[in-house]
């Protein structure tokens, strides 16, 4: 049987033909990778915050809504909703628009994939949002409305604050997901960190694919983790005594 | 004296060993004692390896292949030898390959001397050049045509690297972008998000014939780089590789190599039954002439 050969040093080989080292690809990769996912989950954050909220709110119309944009972007696969991002919406849209999409706009796949990373994620920041807000008992709210807020305001200083509180944990989750879901983004284009593994691993440097991969692992194991360390502080800091939500030690 | 009898026995034992060895040695040896053989094939590497409609593995390679399985069988007068089909990918097959998963590898796999570090390659089978498809309608004929304008490349291949090494020599600037996989590539050039997609002509000339308006497409421009494909096989496998290279020979030597190469690309092959359409290039009439299994 043969034997692999194992090559450790072979990121900080030169890519043959160029001036470029196979590490510089990776850092490259790293960076569009946190440059996407932190796009995405501000975008998550705003978006799902919001539709969360109208979720539950007693207007049936708003909350049904919210449940529609929900189900919509919660039930579809993300690569199947970044494909039709990039290539199904700029034909569908009037020639002119369609061709700005297709030739002018800066960047074309790294904002497609922030944006349509960022809704996928929105949806399932929403139904943690919604979450937490039924996890309070009613007396919350009706307490804040007999003080004499009305109703946005009761959820702005009543009922959010305690409702963030309760769900950072699944948060912290959906936060790490970002990043790992990140890697979809190399299907419309986006030179991230899987997609330099895959093309170092091709045709580049096929000899020593092992090494690579398992390089790669450790940066996205090393990138989850420091997520959920930070999100561990935050959820520290942010404890009221007295309450359930105050783990992360 | 006692000591000196072990050893003289152990010697003995490893001597005969080692006869036995030399009859059988590597993968033919690990085959006749499992009574399976695996071939590690693509499932869209059209016309070289690929699934048909049944979901079985078909293809150009795949001919040459099962010629060096039926050599196999022969050799070890194995009639029954059952052979065991994987499916492999362009990042899984070296590490398949060297872990003992697969005996041969049957795709589309480019002999280079990179991979030579790991694998072995039989004498070459095919030989394809790296060029560019274009709209037919984009007037497109040459590298500086390109300049300013974005050029697709499937993840994972080397052709933007020989976009860049024209890149200096005509002094154009490319936009680089990438897709995931050929049909995507393709696509990109189909909608107008690229103006050219660079890759390997076979391939190129599959996804035209594919398309339901092939006249809307046409591959221009010089050879950026020409690449021999190969059967993969493992490392220092001699037995392996001088069965595998004899059976090429002779397919080659006798002209049936002519009629497996019309079967899959002068005429329609499954599953759509549409031709390719590619006749036989100088590079690869050369290497049947010559069979040799240099990399690049």
């Amino acid at each position: 049987m043969g034997h692999y050969q194992w090559n450790w040093a072979i990121v900080f080989e030169q890519v043959a033909g160029t001036k470029e080292y196979y590490y510089q690809w990776l850092i490259t990769g790293l960076g569009w990778t946190v440059a996407t996912a932190l796009c995405a989950w501000v975008l998550a954050l705003v978006l799902g915050s919001l539709v969360g909220t109208l979720r539950t709110v007693p207007n049936k119309w708003l909350a049904s809504l919210a449940t529609c944009y929900v189900e919509l972007f919660r039930n579809i696969p993300l690569i199947v909703q970044l494909f039709l991002w990039f290539y199904v919406l700029p034909e569908v849209l009037p020639k002119s628009a369609g061709f700005w999409m297709k030739q002018d706009m800066p960047m074309p796949e790294f904002i497609t994939a922030a944006i349509g990373l960022g809704l996928f994620t929105s949806a399932r920041v929403a139904e943690q949002v919604r979450t937490g807000i039924m996890a309070l008992s009613s007396g919350q709210k009706n307490a804040g409305l007999a003080l004499g807020f009305t109703l946005p305001q009761a959820y702005r200083y009543v009922i959010l604050p305690m409702a963030f509180r309760i769900v950072i944990p699944p948060m912290t989750s959906e936060f790490m997901n970002v990043f790992k879901n990140s890697a979809v983004a190399l299907a419309i284009g986006v030179t991230e960190l899987t997609f330099q593994m895959r093309q170092i691993t091709g045709e580049y440097a096929p000899g020593n694919p092992i090494e690579v991969m398992t390089i790669v692992s450790v940066i996205y194991l090393i990138l989850a983790f420091s997520v959920n360390r930070l999100m561990a502080l935050i959820e520290r800091r942010t404890q009221v005594p007295g309450y359930i939500s105050g783990g992360g030690k | 004296m006692r000591k000196i009898l072990i050893l003289s026995a152990a010697l003995a034992t490893a001597y005969m060993g080692s006869v036995q060895a030399e009859e059988l040695t590597g993968t033919l040896q690990k085959v006749n004692e499992s009574g399976i053989i695996t071939i590690g094939h693509r499932e869209s590497s059209i016309p070289f390896s690929y699934l048909d409609d049944k979901q079985k593995p078909v293809g150009y390679a795949m001919d040459l292949c099962n010629q060096v399985v039926a050599a196999v069988k022969k050799k070890l007068n194995k009639p029954s030898l059952v052979v065991k089909l994987v499916p492999v990918t362009s990042q899984t097959r070296t590490a398949l390959m060297v872990n003992g998963t697969v005996d041969l590898e049957c795709g589309s796999t480019t002999n280079s001397k990179e991979r030579q570090k790991q694998v072995a390659f039989s004498d070459s089978y095919f030989v394809t050049s790296v060029r560019m498809l274009v709209r037919a309608d984009s007037g497109i004929k040459s590298l500086d045509d390109l300049n300013g304008k974005p050029v697709v490349t499937t993840t994972g291949t080397t052709s933007d690297r020989y976009i860049k090494q024209n890149e200096q020599g005509h002094s154009i600037d490319v936009k680089n972008v990438y897709a995931k996989d050929h049909a995507e590539s393709f696509l990109m050039v189909e909608t107008g998000r690229a103006a050219a997609f660079v890759m390997d002509d076979v391939l190129l000339a599959s996804l035209i014939a594919n398309n339901k308006n092939p006249k809307d497409f046409a591959i221009v421009g010089p050879a950026l780089s020409v690449e021999p494909y190969g059967i993969m096989m493992r490392k220092d496998d001699p037995q392996l590789k001088r069965l595998a290279d004899e059976t090429l020979s002779t397919l080659y030597k006798s002209g049936e190599v002519n009629k497996i190469y019309d079967k899959w690309f002068m005429k329609p092959i499954p599953p759509k039954n549409i031709t390719i359409n590619l006749p036989m290039s100088e590079k690869l009439k050369e290497a049947i002439k010559n069979p040799n299994d240099v990399g690049i």
